[in-house]
């Protein structure tokens, strides 16, 4: 615990030492677990960092690490942050949990945001998006375009937020086309092109003629587009030069409009620990341009999904559905509770194959 | 016309000199590479050696030091024993996963329960964890004559499905709402792999690294098996007439150098990493080698050579922060150092001749 008191003390001095140079500069920190140039999840935290700066000018100065292995390297990353004088550190994976939890007990004074995660403590918020809402529409065109009946799914951790996905692609694609299978192969990876472009192969290769990602690189759409005749929908950013085929749209991920709050609550002195879980209607999830590829009234009825999403009016998790092994899960018109969703690890009915354990 | 010729005997003084003159050459690449992506040499690299070391911040960066690179020598000393005999464990990665996961069970299994005879427990099962792992390519090697190269760099791969496996089943934290991950260790006493001083870095497994470093040292300067070690690797038919028994050499080796990638893994996951979870390895049984070969495979240079290694990642990533360096430019500063290491080896044993070749 020494050493805790020594590392507050430090920053307590350095606090001061740098309100002297830098007055009303706010310096923000970001830990990205990727490179800026993965196309996907990564580049779109990074353009929410720019969006910062562009919104701040002057006022605010932002760093990043990326490729930061999760465990004690970021531990040490954020430690190096903070004592740089950071005010707000974003952790952008779910791997950073409880190397957060550790540094933000040492720095009481700075801000700590964790993406994806469960943990908050005083100076520690947790925000992540409802990707799910996204994955209703890429379902909803996967049901309406397969001509094999059979979607592949690329998926990287079989995690709830992961799963979530599935179910929810899963349960609007069987809505307009009760003949329709998915194929899951699991990469246990975010981000390795060699990895996702080989199982976008082995789902093709199976009749699979949509195929659909939750890792982070766009080499499933490269592979897509040598087979011809897939669809493919952009994850985490928008992915538009594989448009119009095989990418026919994309769930997006806009960071930038709570990344810009959240650093200007902490300007204003008014940050309090928070648990944020936006969707559409907020703006944090987004959904690519329809390509031409898909026909109008697929489109029409895509975007009126989405419009329903935004205003409310419907849930992706609505009753009656039951799960897997047939089980009653929701009641008709009952909509799932956050709690339940946040910890998903259950398959839908209907889906084939187990979660891997 | 520049031509190689082989020297009859190794330079002695170029293999002192070549792991300078890689440092050297490095600086002065890598200075170019910074140059070209428009930052301060000079103060690019000043941030990566000087900074952790002498910078405002050296109070944690140097604890830093000790966390990072224990398992690095603590591994390597391990690979110098094989690589000295010409035999090559390439899957040093896989023996720490397997090691972490063999530990942290018993750790797990145990828990809620306080004894002071749990972390012991959970060091020897580390360590028998990588052993094993590391017997696969023995037992096949020494019994069917297989490639202890391919065999153990693929048990890598196999570790780490195992190890996601692990953290999303038997060893996944029941209290972690479904997310992947073991129990945190860092907030089980009994199993936590603490600093032995507040604020030093120094935990048992750089304990441990310090120990092994001794023993390396001791065996191959004094011990018998380590002369069958030298003399395997230098002359394997004139060791096979003084009595080496090349089955043995090979057990020792790769059990050996298994068991203390095991032990690392489970100092590691006890302690810094605190838990399994599916990323838990990052490297350190592939950086081992080049800790390996940087420190001569000699026991003090892989402590050098270890601290080294630590010190441009810790470095490194003070200077993506603070400079914007991107992380590639780091990564391939840090494989100019092997790089050059290699190039310049080439004069431990070859001179360069200049002049025309002569007719024989």
């Amino acid at each position: 615990m020494k050493l805790t008191t020594f590392m507050t003390g430090a920053a307590v001095a350095l606090g001061l030492a740098t309100s002297g140079i830098a007055a009303d500069k706010t310096k923000v920190g970001f830990v990205y677990v990727g490179p800026v140039g993965d196309g996907g999840w990564t580049y779109e935290h990074n353009e929410g960092r720019l969006a910062v700066e562009e919104a701040f000018g002057d006022k605010v100065e932002t760093v990043f690490v990326e490729n930061v292995a999760e465990g004690p390297d970021s531990e040490r990353v954020m430690t190096q942050m903070a004592l740089n004088g950071a005010d707000l550190i974003f952790t952008t994976s779910f791997g950073y949990m409880d190397p957060t939890i550790n540094v933000a007990a040492k720095f009481p004074n700075v801000k700590f945001e964790h993406a994806t995660g469960y943990k908050t403590a005083d100076n520690v918020s947790v925000y992540s998006a409802r990707f799910y809402e996204g994955r209703a529409i890429q379902g909803h065109i996967a049901g309406k375009m397969t001509k094999s009946n059979i979607v592949g799914y690329i998926g990287s951790f079989p995690i709830p937020e992961v799963i979530r996905g599935i179910n929810s692609a899963f349960i609007h694609a069987r809505k307009v086309n009760p003949d329709v299978q998915f194929k899951i192969v699991w990469a246990y990876t975010w981000f390795d092109p060699a990895k996702e472009a080989d199982a976008a192969k082995v789902l093709i290769e199976q009749g699979a003629d949509v195929v659909l990602q939750h890792t982070d690189s766009t080499a499933p759409q490269a592979a897509a587009q040598k087979a011809g005749n897939v669809i493919t929908f952009g994850q985490a950013s928008d992915m538009a030069q594989y448009g119009p085929l095989p990418r026919v749209s994309s769930i997006i991920d806009n960071w930038a409009p709570y990344y810009i709050e959240r650093t200007k609550a902490v300007m204003d002195g008014t940050w309090t620990t928070s648990n944020r879980w936006d969707g559409i209607s907020a703006g944090m999830v987004g959904i690519g341009e329809i390509s031409s590829a898909v026909p109008a009234d697929v489109k029409a009825e895509a975007l009126a999904l989405r419009d329903a999403i935004a205003n409310g009016s419907y849930h992706p998790f609505t009753g009656p559905l039951k799960k897997q092994d047939g089980s009653d899960w929701l009641a008709a018109g009952e909509v799932a509770d956050d709690g339940t969703l946040a910890g998903m690890s259950f398959y839908v009915e209907g889906i084939e194959g187990d979660i891997p354990q | 016309m520049m031509r190689l010729e082989k020297r009859p005997q190794a330079s002695q003084g170029f293999a002192y000199a070549t792991p300078l003159l890689a440092v050297a050459a490095t600086f002065f690449f890598g200075g170019l590479l910074f140059a070209a992506l428009g930052k301060d040499p000079v103060e690019a690299i000043a941030t990566i050696f000087w900074q952790p070391l002498f910078g405002e911040f050296a109070f944690y960066y140097r604890p830093q030091l000790l966390v990072k690179g224990a398992p690095l020598v603590l591994i390597a000393v391990g690979l110098s024993l094989g690589f000295k005999a010409g035999i090559w464990n390439i899957g040093a990665e896989g023996q720490y996963i397997v090691g972490a996961i063999c530990g942290a069970a018993v750790g797990l299994a145990c828990y809620p329960a306080q004894s002071a005879l749990i972390f012991p427990a959970m060091v020897l099962a580390g360590a028998l964890g990588g052993w094993l792992w590391a017997m696969i390519p023995a037992v096949l090697k020494v019994r069917f004559g297989t490639n202890e190269i391919l065999v153990s760099l693929m048990l890598v791969y196999v570790a780490e499905q195992l190890l996601a496996s692990m953290s999303l089943g038997l060893l996944k934290n029941p209290e972690g709402y479904g997310f992947p991950g073991s129990r945190n260790l860092q907030q089980y006493p009994s199993a936590h792999n603490a600093e032995l001083i507040a604020g030093t870095g120094m935990h048992w497994g750089v304990v441990a690294a310090l120990i092994a470093v001794i023993f390396a040292y001791v065996l191959l300067a004094r011990h018998r098996l380590g002369f069958a070690i030298r003399v395997t690797g230098e002359a394997p038919r004139a060791a096979r007439f003084s009595g080496v028994r090349p089955v043995r050499l090979v057990l020792f080796c790769l059990g050996t150098s298994g068991a203390l990638a095991g032990l690392a893994g489970l100092f590691e996951v006890a302690g810094p990493a605190g838990q399994i979870s599916i990323d838990f390895n990052v490297g350190y049984g592939f950086t081992a080698i080049i800790v390996a070969f940087l420190g001569r495979l000699h026991p003090i240079g892989i402590v050098l050579a270890g601290l080294l290694m630590a010190l441009t990642y810790i470095g490194g990533d003070i200077a993506q922060s603070q400079m914007g360096l991107p992380a590639a430019a780091i990564q391939v500063f840090q494989g100019m150092l092997l790089f050059f290491l290699l190039a310049f080896d080439l004069l431990t044993h070859f001179r360069l001749r200049l002049g025309r070749t002569e007719a024989v």
